[in-house]
């Protein structure tokens, strides 16, 4: 049976992991490459590396950090941050990513996540989402970091891009990141009810009994967190104890 | 000492099959698309990612496929396709339309029936050997390993499986010929185990 995944994130800016409160007041939490070891060793699920300076300066992914990362784990590696063209998938995959995650250019051209999928496959192409609920039960895609609205309906948009050839929608409550609250079960309900794709609940893990929740109310696929493991808060092995205990499938590592 | 020789079809992580090929024991490992260097290779590795006809097209050029006949098929080198380098093994592809494949093993790749379950298959699953098999033993009795595809390589000749919605043929072997559908690259210590058997492996 398919197991839940649970994946640590790194959000890397200028090369070191940070994190912040709803995408800003960042807290410097170490060096990549050193972060994907330790989870490698503790069998992280997967590892995602999200480049979080790339759209909002304009620059491209720091491919030699990326390479530096995955050097260090055998362990699925999902990056995104500043994709905008074909090559850029191409350029992630040759430093080591298995997977490409596309925020600002998808929701910019949604042509993009087609022309990935042909080229690479659609098991590699995350689509990531983030969204603020804008009125009660309706969440507006925004880009460039969270910094810009896009006008575009968050559901809706995972609709298209689940049709497109995503393989996986990375759907991130800005309303909830980095405040420990618990992920935006609605939020997930409302995607993972109306598309096949696997969904990464992502935005706002505090405690273990969010990460059911994600789960088992929420329908995700795997679940993202940040904070919780960085500052040893919990280990994965607690985790997947929690997400054992309340029924969902966990793979005995 | 020979190499290994790792495929070069134009949309592999290569990067990742190479450290763990290193990791898993290996001296040498060179990734080509040189004919030549196909044919001197002691063992041939293909990775794969991306569409089934992409990969057969990545094959067809300067005379590629051809080496690969001739050092699998010809002088039983030992084989290993990963992911779609398994699924190229069919007769067709039947991803956007129907594609030849190497023939190698036969059967169709076609869409995984996933029934109520979620497509693509991406993650941890287990997958358990059939019967004993030098490099898949290394699986035994039924071990996670990791996934990420939605098309699977239909017929009667699984060397180990896997559920998800169906029974799905998670490896393939014939001869010198093996084919895992998961990524023993990426998945972690057992993934290593399996490489290190086939590093070894004297079909």
């Amino acid at each position: 049976m398919l197991t839940i995944r649970i994946i640590p994130c790194l959000d890397v800016k200028d090369g070191r992991v940070v994190k912040g409160v709803q995408f800003a007041n960042l807290v410097d939490a170490g060096d990549p490459a050193e972060q994907a070891a330790l989870y490698d060793a503790q069998c992280a699920d997967e590892v995602c590396f999200l480049d979080i300076s790339a759209s909002q300066d304009g620059r491209g992914t720091l491919l030699d950090s990326v390479r530096r990362t995955a050097d260090r784990c055998f362990t699925p590696l999902t990056v995104g941050g500043g994709v905008r063209a074909v090559e850029d998938v191409r350029a992630l995959l040759l430093a080591g990513a298995d997977k490409a995650a596309i925020n600002t250019a998808a929701v910019a051209r949604p042509a993009l996540i087609d022309e990935c999928a042909a080229r690479f496959g659609a098991q590699c192409i995350v689509v990531a989402i983030d969204a603020k609920e804008t009125a009660p039960g309706r969440w507006e895609i925004f880009t460039h970091g969270g910094a810009r609205a896009s006008g575009i309906d968050a559901v809706a948009f995972a609709i298209e891009a689940a049709e497109r050839g995503a393989g996986e929608l990375l759907v991130t409550s800005m309303d909830r990141d980095g405040t420990k609250t618990g992920y935006d079960i609605a939020l997930l309900q409302a995607i993972t009810s109306r598309v096949r794709t696997p969904v990464i609940a992502s935005g706002g893990a505090g405690t273990l009994a969010h990460l059911v929740e994600a789960v088992r109310e929420g329908g995700a696929s795997a679940v993202l967190a940040a904070s919780i493991f960085h500052f040893g808060t919990y280990t994965l092995d607690q985790a997947r104890r929690a997400l054992a205990g309340a029924g969902a499938p966990v793979r005995t590592v | 000492m020979g190499f290994i020789a790792l495929i070069d079809a134009g949309a592999g992580n290569l990067r990742s099959a190479v450290r763990a090929l290193l990791a898993a024991g290996a001296a040498d490992v060179r990734v080509t698309g040189d004919p030549a260097l196909v044919r001197a290779a002691d063992r041939i590795v293909l990775p794969g990612q991306g569409a089934f006809a992409a990969c057969m097209a990545g094959l067809a050029r300067e005379d590629l496929h051809a080496a690969l006949e001739h050092t699998v098929r010809t002088q039983g080198r030992p084989f290993l396709g990963i992911c779609v380098g398994m699924q190229v093994l069919a007769a067709r592809g039947l991803e956007h339309g129907e594609t030849a494949g190497l023939g190698w093993i036969g059967g169709d790749c076609r869409l995984l029936q996933a029934g109520a379950e979620r497509l693509p298959h991406i993650g941890w699953n287990q997958a358990t050997p059939a019967r004993a098999h030098p490099v898949l033993d290394a699986l035994a009795p039924s071990a996670f390993v990791y996934f990420a595809h939605s098309y699977v390589l239909d017929g009667e000749a699984g060397a180990a499986w896997t559920e998800h919605g169906e029974r799905f043929a998670s490896a393939v072997a014939r001869d010198n010929i093996l084919g895992v559908q998961f990524h023993p690259e990426k998945s972690q210590r057992v993934g290593l185990a399996l490489l290190a058997r086939f590093l070894s492996w004297r079909p």
